[in-house]
Formats: C-alpha cells, sequence, structure tokens
C-alpha cells in the first residue's frame, strides 16, 4: 500500500481501462484533428504573420483539448460511486490525484504530438529559434495545465454544472503559465527573443503548483 | 478480533446537518461488537447518513462518532468493509481484475485473497465477463466480495438485496449470518428486514433523523 | 458592538466626504493630464484596498483550513466579496483614465491593470465556486481555492512584468516622484476606502452569520417537536 505502489496500480488500471474503450480514445483524436482544422480556416495569415501568431493559436487549441480531456478524468470513478471505494480504504489520497494527473498528461501530450506536425503544416511554421527548447515548454506547459486541471476536475465533483465549473476554476489561474506557454513557442518560432525567463516561469509554476495540489488534494478528495 | 471489543461504534450527540435539513438529528447510540444490526425506516429517516458517517465518508456537522475504538475513522479504515447500492466497482473490469486493484489498495496482496473472496460469494473467479455486463444480483455479490477483501472486521452495508434476485438475497443473507458469527460486527441498511429476520441481532429502527427503536423483534420495528 | 459600528460609520461618511472634496477640489490639477487625473485618486487606493482584502481572504482560507473555524470561513467570504467590488471599481477607472489620456482604452502590457483583471477573475470564480457548491465542506474547498489564487498572484505579476518588458507600453508609468500635496491626498482617499471596506465587510459578516445562524436553528426545529 505504498505510494508508489497505488500510484502505479492506478495508473496501469487506466491505461487499460482507457484503451479497453476505445471509442473515448478516437473520439479525442478527431476532435483534436477538428481543432486545427478550424483554426486553420479561422486563421488564415501569412508565413511571416503566422510565426507571429502560432504560440498563441496552439497553446489555444491545446487548451480545448485539455479541457476535454480532464472534464472526464474522475468520470469513471463517479460511475457507480467508486469513488467511495477509494475513500474508504486506508489509501492515501495523493498517489490518486499522481496517478490521475499523470495519467492525464500522457493523454494531452500524445494529442499534441498529433496536433503539431499538422499545424506546422497548415502554418508552414519553421523555428527560428532554438526549436530544441519547443519540446521542454511543451511538456513543462501541459505539466501546469494538466496537473491544476486534474485538481479541479476533483473540485467540480462537488459542484453543479460540473462541465463549466472546470474551466471557470482552471482559465483565470493558469494566465501566467498560458503567457509563459505563448510567449516562450513565439519566442522560438520569431527567434527575436530569449525564452529562458519564460521557461523559468514555467518551471517555477509547476512547481508551486504541483506541491499545493498534492497538499491540499486530501481536503477536497474528503469534501463531500 | 471484534468480539474482544465491547463497543464498536459509538456515538454521541450525533448530528448531520445539509443546509437547512438536518438529516441526523442528535444520535447517541452505543453499538456492541459481533452483532448483526438491521437499521430499517422509511425513505429520508437518516438511514443512508449514518452509514456513511461511520464508514468516514461523511462528518459530522456537530457531535461524534468513534468506531472501532478511533475518533477519526481514517486511522481504522483498514478495517472496514463498505458496500453500497451502486456497485462501487469499474464496469469496464472483469471481477477478479477488479478485486486485484482494491487488495492493491488495501495492502493485501495475493490472487488468493481476490479469488477467495470471490468464491465466499459463490461467484466465479475467472468469468471474463466484465462487471458491468453481471445482473443485479452478481454485481451485489461482486461488490460483498470487495468489500470482504481486507477481512474486516465491521461491515457496512447499504441495501445490498436491492434489486437483487430471491436466491441470491438469500445466500447473501446466510453469508452475513456466517460472518457475524465468525466474529464480524455487521451494519445492514435494507428495506427487506425480512430476509434477516432469523439471523439478526437488533432491529434499529430510525425514523427522522431519529433513532427510535431498538429491538430483536422485526414485528415490534416496524 | 453596535457603538463601534455607528462611530465607524460616521467617521466614514466625514472621512469620504473630505476625500471628495479633496479629490475634486483641493487637490492641484495634474499639469499634462488635467483634471482626468483626479481619478487617479480612486484608482489607486481601490488597487491597494482590493489587494489588502486578499490578503485577508488569503489569511483567513489559510486559518479555515488548519482551524476549521467557522469565523475564519465567513471573514473570507466576506473579504472576497468586497474586494471584487473594489477590484471592478479600479477596472472601470482605468480605462476611463486611460482613454483620454493614452488614447487607448486598454493597454495589455500595463502591469496593475492587468493584473487586478486576472485578480478579478480568480476571485470571482472563488465566488461562483462557493454558489455552486453542492458539498457540506464548501468552506473546505473555497479555502483551498483561495490558496491557489493567493500562490498565483505573484505569477501573474512577475508574468505580465516581463510582458511589458518584451511589449513596450505607451503608457508612462507614473515614475518620478509625486508631487507631495498629491500624495497627502491620495492617503486620505485610502484611509476613506479603508474605513468603506471595513464598514461594509462588518456589516456582511453579520449577515451572514445571521444567515447561518438561521439555518442552523431551521434544521434542528424538530428536535423539539413532539415525536408521533
Amino acid at each position: 500500500m505504498s505510494f508508489l505502489t497505488v500510484a502505479s496500480a492506478t495508473l496501469k488500471k487506466d491505461v487499460r481501462l482507457e484503451w479497453r474503450s476505445k471509442d473515448a480514445i478516437n473520439a479525442m483524436l478527431f476532435f483534436s484533428l477538428l481543432v486545427v482544422v478550424i483554426f486553420s480556416f479561422a486563421f488564415d495569415p501569412t508565413a511571416e504573420e503566422s510565426r507571429r501568431i502560432a504560440g498563441g493559436l496552439v497553446w489555444v487549441a491545446f487548451l480545448f483539448a485539455a479541457v476535454v480531456a480532464l472534464n472526464q478524468t474522475w468520470a469513471r470513478e463517479l460511475r457507480n460511486q467508486v469513488l467511495d471505494a477509494y475513500r474508504v480504504s486506508p489509501a492515501p489520497a495523493n498517489p490518486l490525484f499522481l496517478a490521475k494527473a499523470v495519467g492525464n498528461f500522457i493523454f494531452v501530450v500524445v494529442l499534441e504530438a498529433l496536433m503539431t506536425p499538422l499545424f506546422i503544416m497548415f502554418y508552414k511554421l519553421r523555428a527560428l529559434g532554438p526549436g530544441w527548447e519547443l519540446v521542454p515548454i511543451a511538456l513543462l506547459g501541459t505539466w501546469a495545465l494538466v496537473v491544476n486541471g486534474t485538481f479541479f476536475a476533483a473540485i467540480s465533483i462537488r459542484t453543479r454544472a460540473r462541465e463549466i465549473m472546470l474551466p471557470l476554476l482552471l482559465f483565470p489561474l493558469s494566465i501566467p503559465a498560458l503567457l509563459a506557454m505563448v510567449n516562450a513557442t513565439t519566442s522560438i518560432l520569431t527567434g527575436e527573443e530569449s525564452a529562458r525567463f519564460w521557461i523559468a516561469l514555467l518551471v517555477a509554476y509547476d512547481v508551486v503548483f504541483t506541491t499545493a495540489c498534492l497538499l491540499l488534494f486530501e481536503t477536497v478528495l474528503e469534501a463531500e | 478480533m471484534a468480539s474482544s471489543l465491547t463497543t464498536v461504534v459509538v456515538t454521541e450527540g450525533l448530528i448531520k446537518q445539509f443546509g437547512r435539513f438536518a438529516a441526523l438529528r442528535a444520535i447517541s447510540e452505543t453499538f456492541g461488537g459481533g452483532k448483526l444490526y438491521v437499521i430499517v425506516g422509511d425513505n429520508g429517516a437518516g438511514k443512508t447518513t449514518l452509514l456513511r458517517t461511520i464508514a468516514g465518508l461523511a462528518s459530522p456537522t456537530r457531535g461524534t462518532v468513534s468506531v472501532l475504538g478511533a475518533t477519526e475513522v481514517r486511522q481504522v479504515r483498514a478495517q472496514i468493509g463498505y458496500m453500497a447500492h451502486p456497485s462501487l466497482l469499474y464496469d469496464e473490469m472483469t471481477g477478479l481484475e477488479n478485486l486485484r486493484y482494491f487488495a492493491g489498495l488495501y495492502g493485501v496482496s495475493g490472487e488468493d485473497r481476490c479469488r477467495n473472496a470471490i468464491k465466499t460469494v459463490k461467484l466465479d473467479p475467472d468469468l471474463d465477463r466484465p462487471v458491468g455486463q453481471y445482473s443485479q444480483g452478481m454485481r451485489q455479490r461482486m461488490s460483498l466480495a470487495r468489500a470482504l477483501l481486507n477481512d474486516p472486521s465491521l461491515l457496512l452495508l447499504d441495501e445490498p438485496f436491492s434489486n437483487v434476485d430471491a436466491r441470491s438475497a438469500k445466500e447473501m443473507a446466510a453469508l452475513l449470518a456466517q460472518l457475524r458469527d465468525h466474529g464480524k460486527t455487521i451494519f445492514v441498511v435494507t428495506h427487506q428486514p425480512a430476509l434477516l429476520e432469523g439471523a439478526a441481532d437488533e432491529f434499529v429502527a430510525m425514523e427522522m433523523g431519529k433513532v427510535v427503536s431498538r429491538t430483536s423483534i422485526l414485528q415490534a420495528a416496524q | 458592538m453596535k457603538r463601534g459600528f455607528s462611530i465607524l460609520a460616521i467617521i466614514t461618511a466625514l472621512l469620504l466626504s473630505f476625500a471628495l472634496y479633496e479629490a475634486l477640489v483641493a487637490a492641484p490639477t495634474e499639469r499634462t493630464m488635467g483634471d482626468v487625473q483626479r481619478i487617479f485618486y480612486y484608482h489607486v487606493p481601490s488597487a491597494w484596498t482590493a489587494l489588502l482584502l486578499f490578503l485577508i481572504n488569503f489569511v483567513s482560507s489559510i486559518v479555515y483550513l488548519i482551524r476549521k473555524s467557522a469565523k475564519a470561513d465567513i471573514l473570507a467570504l466576506v473579504s472576497a466579496e468586497v474586494g471584487v467590488v473594489f477590484c471592478t471599481v479600479v477596472l472601470v477607472t482605468g480605462p476611463i483614465w486611460a482613454k483620454p489620456v493614452w488614447g487607448i482604452w486598454w493597454d495589455p502590457a500595463d502591469i496593475r491593470l492587468n493584473s487586478t483583471l486576472a485578480l478579478w477573475l480568480i476571485y470571482i470564480s472563488y465566488l461562483i465556486l462557493r454558489k455552486f457548491s453542492t458539498s457540506s465542506k464548501t468552506a473546505s474547498i473555497a479555502a483551498a481555492w483561495a490558496v491557489f489564487g493567493a500562490l498565483d498572484v505573484p505569477f501573474v505579476f512577475f508574468s505580465i512584468w516581463f510582458f511589458r518588458t518584451q511589449h513596450p507600453s505607451p503608457v508612462i508609468a507614473q515614475g518620478g516622484s509625486l508631487d507631495p500635496a498629491m500624495g497627502r491626498v491620495l492617503l486620505i482617499n485610502w484611509a476613506a476606502f479603508l474605513c468603506l471596506a471595513w464598514l461594509v465587510c462588518w456589516t456582511r459578516y453579520r449577515l451572514e452569520v445571521l444567515k447561518r445562524e438561521v439555518e442552523e436553528a431551521q434544521a434542528l426545529e424538530s428536535l423539539h417537536e413532539v415525536s408521533r
């Protein structure tokens, strides 16, 4: 019943269940493709302009995809009140949270990996700055959205209008992280500035909020 | 181990309030160990709330509840088994897969424990069907198997016989009596108390958030 | 208690009138901006008051998480509500000031205004969360969220500050020294706003306490009913 065993057992279980209900995955994948296509119709810039706005476009698209994924974080645990079974057991709350957050993270990163080549293609994107820096930006930024999103998804279990509650809580809080992700990405694409400060901000943001989530998750889980 | 404890559940002035509605109104009761208690009453009487409070799923607005000697239920969670009308199982996994996962939450290892729990409720551990495709009777039995995984000394069952076929219900009732004979303390909330008429030690009647009577005779409780 | 309240009310009324006079009449007219600049005496103290109230919200939320004190919870709720009101004042006076002076309604690189906007959004979601919660432990959930919100504040400031260094702003910062006469008026207005905030919070606090007492009384009413 150690932290790691509970977390990995939960993560494995979630991956297995997600894999078995392939319709959900397929629907999400198709949805991400749709988002990219809609954006490419809505925003049709020249190659020069697109380097300036692509950062914003890409991250808004990722944000949409993330919210759709995050909203169903606890769906299986709410069906049949499985969450009660977890709460009634002596297992600590944090491994459950971490497993869910990591699961969401993997899922959203996969979606981003699929959407990115499409964006590159539609907007003829090319990084004028150090392109490899986009990887840590993507990972740190995604974690920032997912760690808080998983936590707020748990809060929204205890509210009315669940699906709207999650973005309502997530968006305002994520403003600094979004600014960082977007500006970092734009800096790399245009090659005009260094993204270092933004990356540092994201690291600090991730550390602070992951800690806050771990400290407060149990309070929220037990708040019936 | 439970039978050496004289009191398993003690509530004092237990009040549970939801906004303007008081589901439990100052309940002060003592429940001894090794007995089978059947809680009866109309809808809204507070039976489920009481059970959930004992299970640690709901916390008192005022007053105290002490379970297995602990004031914080979380300290004794390893000794509690809980079952409710929803199955508390993942529909997409088989019974054994479900139990393996929950066994991990209790630090209970061993394929055998899971298999034995399933056999105890007279189901087939190797059944390859996901729980979502079970009949209601099978699902309730598998849910009971989950509640028994950690060999709890205190069992809390909320409407275990609901929508269950007559034969499964009788088998479950017999199993509960057996578990009580082995020293477990069992609380059953049900609308079908007749199923446990021979086996129950006490019928606890609740009405409007209070315990109005405790008797060993079913007739008197209704 | 009641006397203290009346005294505060009188002081507030006096201070506000005095501050109004100072701001609109007595304060010297700004050289470049003219009379529009007088809005500064509402804009800035409102921002400071809002920040102070959000700080109170943060501290009482932490106190609640540790001690589970109902008073802390009520104080958190009240300070958030009144804080949002002052925040709204900042967000309304900002553009009113900016348009005639700098020619634009809103500058995305203005630290104070954008930070206030982010804060406003965070605390409005705090209030919505409280309203929409179906849990009997709303106080705990809200307190947890308040901690997140407060932790976000430094990030909001830093991110917008750095954004500004990359995107220079047409808005000239209120740099350099402030005319001491103006500084005095600023402080008088802030004192008046603080008293007003205190007065409103006090009233709202009493109201909430009464509301909860009524709820509790209604819930336990039938304890004294004759059983059937």
